[in-house]
Parts: structure tokens; C-alpha cells; sequence
């Protein structure tokens, strides 16, 4: 029996790539650990190697072709003792690729594309919310001059963007980091700065992170403008000393005589599957310490905008990226210098029953739980409030004395929270607004488990938004 | 001298044996002398030392008052460490250290009332007010703090050094830190970096023997500190940080090594302080006894004052001169400081951030 041999996925959110090139072909004989063909992304190039042993039977996919899905079948092996060639053309025979469709089919024991075996379509937590951030805004954003032009692009794209336009403009301006170089990035948002810049204005460090914030932090009290990329903010917990106590609080402490321009940037929260200590969000302690600011986008033209302000801004900048979301493609306005106001949040989409208030990825499951309601009759409006601090309390404000409801989603902890924040405002300054308690979706109040099906509970989804919406409704 | 620890070797260069395994045949730098001052230096480096101890006991005073709140730390004893040091410097260097450091910012060229008056908490402060003793800062004079958290200006001093680097400037980072901070691990993530980049910086560590209240020899398996940069090729000597000249000859070694673009170089200041870790501590983890050997055997202000007597014929009322001129000046910025306003209330808000938003 031919074993079937599918696109692999690179990474847990992966869906498509280009087949390369293909290192072997019909004919030949291939054993374990063989590198049979190149993978690539716009995150990464990756040698595919061969589990099975066997001979090449047929190749079903040609080098050069973009867009293949992960788990297509994309190569056949004739297992050991088995005619290459009857194999192949009982493969002709079969003309469905999909692995849905040979998902029944008893096979080997051999494990085809075994490095990747859950990761196909597995229901994962994750997975819901980077699903759901396919949801572009439906209200487009009053920053765009009428008429721009709009360009697809990936969030890691318009961020590489922000930060080559921003070093093309400022010679005070470098990047520093793990893998930042010659690496291209461990997630592939610095790609090609090392080309364009140098080893002076892209530069790696060790392992280190206490240490380079440190001299990131130093540098620009120094007068230049750093950005020191963390491989994620889980590491930047060892770093986070100088992010308050040097960064943030150096400006007040000085009388304000000594600045510090410093972006601090990298992905933040859960991604997938990678457990308790690998998906945190730090949103909510950093922005609690006056002095910093701190930003977290949804979309890539936020992304870019915000990036690009918070490398121009005189003041510290926590910056916090979502790892789920580098991937995804977005509509960015083709501009000269598009830069966006820090502090302002954004109507994602208008509604007159309900706001949702959200940021970064939660902002996807706000806009598909909002999707889904308006088919049970519910009009949500939908806040995106993109800066955490300063915080956009106006427009939080100004929604809810149009709906008089607010379900707040935020991929994070409860307790001490944005969400938390959010309901403190509205009792404050919007109590006569509310006609319902404001009501907070987030993540369990547990530390993120790794199996599949805990992590999904445990993570926010657009059901449980939905609930909550229809809660604060009375529906 | 100070009285040393059991293990510690006198301070002063130390001569280590020819088969020291730590040595390796890589370039070092030389074993600095003494520097050769001049009448004029002399004088300079005894009103400078003398208004360092001026202004620490004034500081003193006016907190015994309650004129000066909170963490106060005195550097009395150990003038001759930053003296030495900074008088090598020119204006294109960086001064960096921790929260003992009215010193080193009266020596960058800060006036005394403006530090005076950030001590009592007022609007004439350097900080406004708002930094106190520990948080003063000055990017006019190079100063860039008085850091709070033990170990932080070690990296931040990296950071500096860095842009130096950077713009090319030929400036060197003097970073300073206690024998305390030197077992932070921040401080060998710095050295790392710093030896790896070739970034022109001094680790200064002021070793006064004691970390707060926790001498050497129990906080640090490798009591010589000058030796911990070995395992990052970065060379270290240990100096009589008691000794002004011995300071300015070893920031003379120091600075050519690293204005050659050789990368890091630690200076170990071996030295001590008279007065308690902060206003605060009573310092009972060592006898009056110990003290008192010191500032007997080994004042650095005593010793100058000798030196211009003995060697250059200075006159008793020469120095009494300068002495008068200081004290003046001390009692000029105390009374300035306590007389000056507090900050308005609406500095309250201000100086959080920079832009408005």
C-alpha cells in the first residue's frame, strides 16, 4: 500500500505554504531522516524530512507551487517490498488530495507527516481565536484619508515596515535582540533589517535579558532610540526591573531633564499550545505603571501605525505584538508615513444594543461574536482600544451612553485585569449609562494548561462573548 | 589602610604570581602608578574631597533635623575613589552609579544647593523635588543617576557606553558599583556584553568591605573583586581606593586601554566608608575600633593634606583658606535648601510623561 505523504505545517497556525523544492524524485529510494523537499512561509524555510522508508512512487505536487494546504497529499512512497510503479498509478486512480477523504482509509502503521500529526485541524483554543481574527474592522478607520489605496499584508510584514521606515528616517534608531540578525527574527518580524541596516543598527544579543534592557534602556538615556525586541514578553519577566524602574520612572524621578525613548515590543499571550509559562498577558501590568506607555494592536495597519508612533514618541513604550495574529493578512492603507495617534481606541465595527470592548486578539472575537449576533437580532458595537495606557476613556464612555451595555473580552486573566479597569470606569463615570452590570470575559483563572482540550476551555472564545452579551441583553 | 578582611590581600596593585592559571598570555593592561601631581592638582583633589565630606556631613546634620527624609547614604571615607577617578575625565564621558552618589555629582560640576535642595525635597531641586537622594540625574553635566536598585547602573552604564560607542563620540562610561552589587547577576549579563561588543566602559567597583551590613568575605566565594571579569576576558586591577593618587593613575591606565578601543577594564577601589550603610544603620556588624584604625592610618583627605605640607611646602593657612571657602559654601546650599520652596502640588502631575497623548 502507497503511504501517503501530506504538506506538512510548520507551525501550529499554519494553513498553506509553497512546496520549494523538491530534493528527491520518482524513483528513489528514501529512508528515514532523508530531506525530501523544502517548505516555505513568510515566516520560515524548513527542510521536510522523511519518517517512512521507501521508494518515491509519485510526486503530486510540483516544485514552485504556492498555496498548498497543509495536509494535502503531496508525494506518494511505495512502502518497503511494494512496486514503485503499481503505486503510483493506483495513486493516479485516486484523484482526491484531501486528506479529509482518506481520512477512513486504513492505512500502515507508518505515520505520514508524523511531526505534525495534531496539527492539522485540531480544535484548539488558540486555533478559535486565530480563526477569529480573520474579522477585519467593518468600520474603516477615520485615520485613512478617503480614497488610499489598501494593500494586503501580513501583521509581521506592516511591523518589519514600521520599524525599516522608522530607521530609514531616524539614524538614532537600532534594533536589538535574541535572533533579531542573522536569525531574520525568531518569529520572522525583524526579517531583512540586518540586510538593509548592518550589524550596527541590528543587533543580537545573548541570551540575556536583564542585561539588554538594561543597555537598551541605558542607550537611550543615552540619546538614541532603541528597539529592544523580547523573543516574547514571558522572557521579558526577567527584563521588567529596568522596564519600570529605569524606564519608566526615570522621566518623573529626573524632574524631567532625562528622557527615555525606548520601544520595548514583542509578542504577548497565549499562542498555541505551549503551556503555563510560554502564554501570559503582561497587558495588564504594564499598564498599570504611570510613566510607560503601553499598546497592543489587533490588525496590521494598527500595528504599523502605532509602531511607528511609538519609536517617534519621547517616552517609554511597552509594546505588545500577538504572536497568533503575525500571520494573518490584513488591508493596510499604502502610505507615505502612516502613523497613528497613541491613547485613541477605534469603533471596529458600529452597534446600537451592546459594546464590546476589546484589544489585540480578543478584538477577532469580538467582531465574530458581534457577526453572529446581529443574526439573533443584537447590534453590538465593538471597541477596539488598541493603546491600554493611556487608556481611551471617552470613547468607552461615549459608547456605552449609546448602548447602555458592556461586556469587556480580554485573552487574560480576570483578576486585576483591562477588563476589571474597564468595569471600574464605567461605575465611576458611566454608572447612569449602564442598564446592565458590565460584565468581563476572559480567560480562567488558571495558569494555561497544555492539553488541547483544557487549553480551549480555558482560553476566552466568541461563545462565551455571545453568552455574555445576551446576559447583559437580558436575552 | 582599611583593616582588611581575613582573606582579602592588601589593597593596592596586587602582583599576582607568574603561574596564576586566570592569567592568560592575552594583552594586559600595566600594573598603573601613582600619578605625579602637581602643587596645583594637590590642592585640587583636597578642596575637592573636602567638599564631598563637607556636604556628606551637612547631609548628615540636616537629617539628624528630619530636614531630609528617607534612604540617605553618605560618602564620607570614600572621596578619594571618585576624586581620583572622575578628575581624569573630560566632558565627552558618562558618570553613572547607585544611590550613594552626592559625590560623584558634585565632582561632574553639579552645584551644591542644587543636590542640597533635591535632599529637602524642594522645587530648586535637581530632580524638583521629586528624585530624593537616590534619584538625581543630570544630562547637561553627564550625570546619569543615582540609580535605586542595586546592579541597575551597571547595565544602564553598558547602555551608555553603548552609545558612545555608537555615535562615536570617544567618550568612556565610568559605571560605579558597590562590592554588594557586584554579586547581582545583571552586572555579569553587562560584562558579557560589554567585553563581546568592545564597549568603552569602566567597571568601577567601590569596594568599602561591606555590602549594607554583610561584609565581603561572607557574600562572595571570589573575594577579589577585581578578578570577576576574568571568565569574560575582561582585565581588572585592584587599586587603594584610599589613595587619590593611586585612583587617578589607575583611571590614566584605565582610560587609555579603553580609549584603544580594548574593550571593558574593572577597577576593584578598595576603600571604606565611615558613616553607616544609610542614616538609618546603626553599623553594628563592626567595632568603633575598626573605624577609628582607618580614618587614623588612612584618611584619603588626611593623607593629602600631608602630602602638600610635607612635600609641597603648603601652608597651614592655605588649606585653612580653602577649608573656610567650603564650609562657607556647604552652609551657603544647606541654608538655600532649607529655606527654598517645596514643590507646587500640581508637580504632582507633571514629568509623568513627556508628550501628551
Amino acid at each position: 500500500m502507497a503511504i501517503d505523504i501530506k504538506m506538512p505545517a510548520l507551525s501550529p497556525t499554519m494553513e498553506e505554504g509553497t512546496l520549494a523544492k523538491w530534493l528527491v524524485k520518482e524513483g528513489d529510494e528514501v529512508k528515514s531522516g532523508d530531506i525530501m523537499a523544502e517548505i516555505e512561509t513568510d515566516k520560515a524555510t524548513m527542510e521536510f524530512e522523511a519518517v517512512d522508508e521507501g521508494v518515491v512512487a509519485k510526486i503530486l505536487v510540483a516544485e514552485g507551487t504556492d498555496g498548498v494546504k497543509v495536509g494535502e497529499v503531496i508525494m506518494q512512497l511505495a512502502g518497503e517490498g511494494e512496486d514503485a510503479s503499481a503505486a503510483a498509478s493506483a495513486a493516479t486512480k485516486d484523484d482526491s488530495p484531501a486528506p479529509e477523504a482518506k481520512a477512513d482509509e486504513k492505512k500502515p502503521d507508518a505515520v505520514e507527516d508524523s511531526a505534525h500529526p495534531a496539527q492539522e485541524k485540531v480544535e484548539t483554543g488558540a486555533r478559535q481565536m486565530f480563526e477569529a481574527a480573520r474579522h477585519d474592522a467593518e468600520v474603516s478607520d477615520p485615520a485613512i484619508p478617503a480614497g488610499t489605496e489598501m494593500v494586503k499584508q501580513t501583521l509581521r510584514e506592516a511591523l518589519r515596515d514600521a520599524m525599516a521606515e522608522e530607521m530609514r528616517a531616524d539614524e538614532r534608531v537600532f534594533v536589538m535582540g535574541e535572533e533579531v540578525a542573522q536569525y531574520q527574527g525568531a518569529y520572522k518580524v525583524t526579517q531583512g533589517l540586518l540586510d538593509e541596516f548592518g550589524d550596527k543598527r541590528v543587533i543580537d544579543t545573548p541570551i540575556t535579558e536583564y542585561g539588554f534592557a538594561g543597555v537598551g534602556t541605558g542607550a537611550a538615556m543615552g540619546g538614541l532610540r532603541p528597539i529592544v525586541e523580547f523573543m516574547t514578553f514571558n522572557f521579558a519577566m526577567q527584563a521588567i526591573d529596568h522596564i519600570i524602574n529605569s524606564a519608566a520612572k526615570t522621566n518623573y524621578m529626573s524632574g524631567g531633564q532625562m528622557r527615555c525613548p525606548i520601544v520595548f515590543r514583542g509578542p504577548n499571550g497565549a499562542a498555541s499550545r505551549v503551556g503555563a509559562q510560554h502564554s501570559q498577558n503582561y497587558g495588564p501590568w504594564y499598564a498599570s505603571v504611570p510613566g510607560l506607555i503601553v499598546i497592543a494592536p489587533y490588525d496590521a495597519a494598527d500595528a504599523k501605525g502605532l509602531l511607528k508612533a511609538a519609536i517617534r514618541t519621547q517616552d517609554p513604550v511597552v509594546f505588545l505584538e500577538n504572536e497568533l495574529l503575525y500571520g494573518r493578512t490584513f488591508e493596510v492603507p499604502k502610505l507615505d508615513d502612516w502613523v497613528l495617534p497613541i491613547g485613541k481606541a477605534r469603533i471596529m465595527r458600529e452597534g446600537r444594543d451592546v459594546t464590546i470592548v476589546s484589544y489585540s486578539i480578543g478584538v477577532g472575537l469580538a467582531l465574530e461574536a458581534a457577526d453572529k449576533l446581529a443574526g439573533e437580532g443584537i447590534e453590538a458595537e465593538v471597541v477596539d482600544l488598541r493603546t491600554l495606557r493611556p487608556l481611551d476613556k471617552a470613547t468607552v464612555l461615549r459608547s456605552l451612553a449609546k448602548t447602555n451595555r458592556l461586556v469587556v473580552v480580554e485573552e487574560g486573566w480576570p483578576t486585576c485585569s483591562i477588563a476589571s479597569e474597564i468595569a471600574a470606569i464605567a461605575m465611576e463615570d458611566g454608572f447612569d449609562d449602564l442598564d446592565a452590570p458590565v460584565l468581563r470575559v476572559t480567560n480562567e483563572d488558571v495558569p494555561l494548561p497544555y492539553a488541547a482540550n483544557l487549553e480551549k476551555l480555558a482560553l476566552v472564545s466568541a461563545d462565551k462573548v455571545i453568552a455574555a452579551v445576551k446576559k447583559v441583553c437580558y436575552r | 589602610m582599611a583593616k582588611a578582611p581575613a582573606r582579602t590581600q592588601p589593597a593596592g596593585p596586587a602582583t599576582p604570581p607568574a603561574a596564576d592559571p586566570t592569567k592568560s598570555n592575552r594583552e594586559r593592561p600595566a600594573d598603573p602608578s601613582p600619578y605625579a601631581a602637581s602643587k596645583e592638582e594637590l590642592l585640587k583633589f583636597y578642596e575637592d574631597m573636602l567638599l564631598i565630606r563637607r556636604f556628606e556631613e551637612k547631609a548628615g546634620q540636616l537629617y539628624g533635623l528630619g530636614l531630609i527624609g528617607g534612604f540617605c547614604h553618605l560618602y564620607i571615607g570614600q572621596e578619594a575613589v571618585a576624586v581620583g577617578l572622575q578628575s581624569a575625565l573630560t566632558d565627552k564621558d558618562s558618570v553613572i552609579t547607585g544611590y550613594r552618589d552626592h559625590g560623584h555629582m558634585l565632582l561632574c560640576g553639579i552645584p551644591p544647593k542644587d543636590v542640597m535642595a533635591e535632599l529637602t525635597g524642594r522645587q530648586a531641586g535637581i530632580s524638583k523635588g521629586k528624585g530624593g537622594s537616590m534619584h538625581m540625574f543630570s544630562v547637561e553635566h553627564k550625570f546619569y543617576g543615582g540609580h535605586g536598585i542595586v546592579g541597575a547602573q551597571v547595565s544602564l552604564g553598558a547602555g551608555l557606553a553603548f552609545s558612545h560607542k555608537y555615535n562615536g563620540d570617544g567618550g568612556v562610561c565610568l559605571a560605579y558599583f558597590g562590592d554588594g552589587a557586584a554579586n547581582q547577576g545583571q552586572v555579569y549579563e553587562s560584562f558579557n556584553m560589554a567585553e563581546l561588543w568592545k564597549l568603552p566602559i569602566i567597571f568601577v567597583i567601590e569596594n568599602n568591605q561591606y555590602a549594607m551590613g554583610t561584609s565581603v568575605n561572607r557574600a562572595s566565594s571570589e573575594d577579589q573583586l577585581y578578578r570577576r571579569g576574568e571568565s569574560f576576558r575582561i582585565p581588572g586591577l585592584q587599586i587603594d581606593g584610599m589613595d587619590v593618587l593611586a585612583a587617578r593613575g589607575a583611571a590614566e591606565e584605565a582610560l587609555a586601554w579603553v580609549r584603544a578601543g580594548k574593550g571593558p577594564i574593572i577597577l576593584e577601589m578598595k576603600t571604606y566608608r565611615y558613616r553607616g550603610h544609610s542614616m538609618s544603620d546603626p553599623a553594628k556588624y563592626r567595632s568603633r575600633d575598626e573605624v577609628q584604625a582607618v580614618r587614623d592610618k588612612s584618611d584619603p583627605i588626611e593623607h593629602v593634606k600631608k602630602l602638600l605640607i610635607d612635600d609641597h611646602g603648603t601652608k597651614e593657612d592655605e588649606l585653612k583658606a580653602i577649608e573656610q571657602t567650603i564650609r562657607k559654601q556647604v552652609n551657603e546650599a544647606a541654608d538655600f535648601a532649607e529655606s527654598t520652596p517645596e514643590p507646587e502640588p500640581a508637580e504632582l502631575y507633571t514629568d509623568v510623561l513627556v508628550e501628551k497623548y
